[in-house]
């Protein structure tokens, strides 16, 4: 019996030195290795892919914005993100989606009335968007809430309204949204997308400047 | 190009990439452990463990030394998590709950990563890097270790000796995973990926005012949650957040370091039993049930069936636009069909049928192609069920790689493959059953149910995704899931093990006319089909109840 325990005690004592061991090569060099490359060589994307509009931080190109003014382009619906619940000393954003089924009562609430938003606000006095033309991301919110992107048919939609509340001609806006479209990487890789934090400084960039 | 060929396109060059993979990985990690030298910061750390790594072990020195570490492991992520309120570069984040700081260590230190807390609010730097990515590494580096004692137990005969699960374990993590993952950090940093030691960022937004956001080693921990099949996130949104899966590019990357090393392990089991036609069988087999899982899934995403998802125009809730359906249905599929548990798109809002295929794809054992090391010897053992079911047919006892399959050898397989089952059926059944527990669902109806079935599913399997509605931060999901990821990781370990044990104290017999040809197509045909029926009979029931009466109403 004693020697079963001993036994025992000198197995754990050895998981024991082997965690602390491993733990300084995986949670300790390899970390601060990664973190020097990439500090050194990436240091942009490293911190955040911020980005700047006269001169002033204005967020990071990677992370959706909510609270656009109707001057501007709308990102995608983001009711799954939230706020901290613990440590509220910050007031961090936690990332987040819905979790709702497609036969969920509030999901099948909050794409109506998203579709109805979506339809009124974007009808001009001479431009009517239609229901059907609507894309599916403009009325659902994404996985993070954070999304960055719309889809070019999303932004497409938008025009007509940018341009009139902004006095800008419809084929400048639109031309400053297929200059701010991505196409898929090498041909096939994801979906087109349109950076709505991107597309919007530029869009301030052009009013300013007239 | 429409989003279905862009889909299509995007998983033929994913099986491209995996399979100029395959031969060099998978011949590699035979290498690595069959050579007798040994690396010198090898021999450094044996000697700061203590342990002579060229000590041969039974098995059931080798399954000691695996519980061993395992019980430490989840003392030590315990503690660092009950303490972090008062570790320095922990950005002043307190403690973490007792039943919570439980189910965490528990969680990673079993390759779940399952997750009932929040990563950016609740978790700071020292517990991420020096307590969970750490058990990122080293529990892929044992469920390695638990496959490749398993195929020595083939390859050896007339002893009963699986080789020393220390130099297993030491090899695993600085020959295959630190390298590994340190080129991938590389590249998803390159893409955008953060990766800084910074506190809590506060910067302005375009209309004003500011949001703030935790900085953190996020590459390097992405790196290895995918390469390790781990799939705890750095943030709630895992793999959907920009910050850890921020391009289309990085989305595809991800995937293929999920699927890599399972994939590859078994050119690894071919080489050491020294026929790689017996890993192409194998392989042959995860991959028929991998790309079936995927086409399923690409067509009820893209054909969309569900109320909101009619008026919507596309299943694009809990999506991101950057990874589209296409990129989404295959990190589903993989994650799922691997013990992974990481997310691009968030599984609850997927079609009834699509949740289903992510829940049916655990329920399989998690071995098209598994996790690191589990995926192996889960589709190992239910190789020896489909030998003995052939066996049974012809009235001849059942061989496989020159072993005979006896009554001990179906006994253990059959164990392994009641465990977690019964796991995921009795809790499912006590948390319907009790008062409280439904409290925890978002949805209601049949996928209400999905939301509990899919939670024991995920932690008995160790998995770790979650139809994150269910609110699983309480007493009763914190400790029962707990308790299945534990029984679901280590039992079956117990069996393989146990197994491994007993097939290398048998001396080979010689291949006759009448034995089975397991490298031929037959055998895979009858292996898919053998998974199948097994699980198919054992969670039909449950899957009618949710996925399926969900997607058959839509």
């Amino acid at each position: 019996m004693n020697n079963s325990v001993s036994n025992t005690a000198r197995l754990l004592g050895a998981g024991l030195r082997a965690l602390l061991v491993l733990t300084l090569v995986t949670g300790v060099l390899y970390p601060l290795a990664v973190t020097g490359i990439a500090q050194a060589a990436f240091h942009h994307q490293a911190n955040g892919s911020e980005i700047k509009a006269d001169g002033k931080v204005v967020g990071s190109s990677l992370i959706g914005q909510q609270g656009y003014s109707l001057d501007y382009f709308q990102p995608r619906p983001a009711n799954g993100l939230g706020e901290n619940s613990v440590n509220t000393q910050y007031k961090l954003i936690l990332s987040g989606a819905t979790n709702r089924s497609g036969d969920n009562p509030e999901l099948i609430k909050w794409v109506k009335e998203a579709k109805a938003k979506v339809v009124k606000e974007n009808s001009t006095a001479d431009y009517k968007v239609k229901p059907f033309q609507v894309p599916a991301d403009a009325v659902t919110s994404s996985g993070s809430g954070l999304d960055p992107d719309i889809s070019p048919a999303y932004a497409d939609l938008q025009v007509h309204r940018v341009a009139e509340r902004n006095g800008l001609p419809v084929a400048q806006v639109r031309k400053l949204v297929d200059e701010h479209t991505e196409g898929r990487t090498l041909g096939f890789i994801g979906e087109p997308r349109v950076n709505v934090l991107e597309l919007n400084i530029a869009l301030r960039e052009l009013v300013e400047g007239d | 190009m429409g989003p279905v060929l862009a889909g299509v396109l995007q998983l033929l060059a994913l099986i491209g990439a995996l399979a100029l993979a395959y031969i060099p990985l998978g011949d590699y990690m035979a290498k690595v452990y069959s050579t007798d030298k040994h690396w010198r910061v090898e021999k450094w750390i044996y000697k700061g463990i203590g342990a002579d790594p060229d000590t041969e072990m039974r098995w059931t020195a080798y399954l000691r030394g695996v519980l061993a570490f395992s019980a430490v492991g989840v003392l030590f992520l315990y503690l660092l998590q009950r303490v972090q309120g008062v570790l320095p570069g922990s950005l002043g984040f307190a403690s973490i709950d007792p039943d919570q700081a439980f189910n965490t260590a528990v969680s990673f230190v079993t390759n779940t990563n399952w997750q009932s807390y929040y990563g950016e609010q609740a978790m700071g730097h020292v517990v991420q890097t020096a307590g969970l990515a750490v058990q990122n590494f080293v529990s892929a580096a044992v469920g390695i270790a638990v496959a490749v004692a398993l195929v020595r137990g083939f390859a050896r005969s007339r002893t009963g000796e699986l080789g020393n699960f220390w130099a297993d374990l030491v090899r695993g993590v600085v020959r295959i995973l630190v390298p590994g993952a340190f080129v991938a950090a590389i590249v998803l940093v390159a893409c955008g990926a953060i990766q800084n030691f910074s506190g809590i960022h506060e910067v302005g937004q375009f209309m004003g005012g500011s949001q703030q956001w935790n900085g953190g080693a996020v590459a390097s921990q992405e790196a290895i949650k995918e390469l390790g099949t781990n799939g705890g996130g750095y943030f709630n949104a895992n793999s959907a957040h920009p910050f850890e899966n921020p391009t289309p590019f990085t989305n595809l990357f991800e995937i293929f370091l999920i699927l890599v090393i399972p994939f590859a392990l078994t050119r690894t089991f071919g080489v050491m039993v020294g026929s790689v036609k017996q890993g192409y069988a194998i392989l042959a087999t995860m991959a028929t049930i991998w790309i079936g899982f995927t086409a399923l899934m690409m067509w009820t995403e893209f054909a969309h069936h569900g109320p909101a998802f009619d008026i919507a125009g596309g299943a694009y809730e809990g999506k991101e636009v950057r990874f589209g359906v296409g990129g989404s249905s295959i990190f589903a599929t993989a994650t799922t069909l691997t013990s992974t548990g990481a997310v691009d798109s968030f599984h609850s809002s997927f079609t009834g049928l699509g949740g289903g295929i992510t829940m049916l794809g655990m329920m399989l054992g998690e071995i098209a192609p598994g996790g690191t090391g589990s995926g192996l010897y889960g589709m190992l053992i239910m190789a020896v069920i489909a030998v003995f079911i052939a066996g049974l047919m012809v009235g001849r006892t059942p061989e496989y790689l020159g072993k005979k399959i006896g009554a001990r050898e179906i006994k253990l397989a059959a164990c392994y493959i009641l465990v977690t089952p019964a796991l995921v059926l009795v809790f499912t059944a006590a948390a319907m059953a009790l008062p409280t527990p439904v409290n925890s669902m978002t949805n209601s109806g049949a996928h209400g149910f999905s939301e509990i079935l899919y939670a024991y599913t995920s932690a008995s399997n160790n998995n770790g995704s979650a139809f994150a509605g269910l609110n699983a931060d309480t007493q009763w999901f914190n400790s029962a899931l707990g308790l299945c990821m534990l029984f679901g990781r280590f039992l079956p370990m117990v069996f393989v093990l146990a197994l491994a044990g007993s097939l290398a104290e048998q001396k080979p017999v010689p291949a006759t006319a009448g034995t089975l040809r397991t490298e031929k197509p037959l055998f895979t045909g009858l292996l898919v089909g053998a998974i199948l029926i097994v699980t198919g009979l054992t969670y039909f029931p449950a899957l009618a109840l949710g996925p399926l009466a969900e997607g058959l109403a839509s």
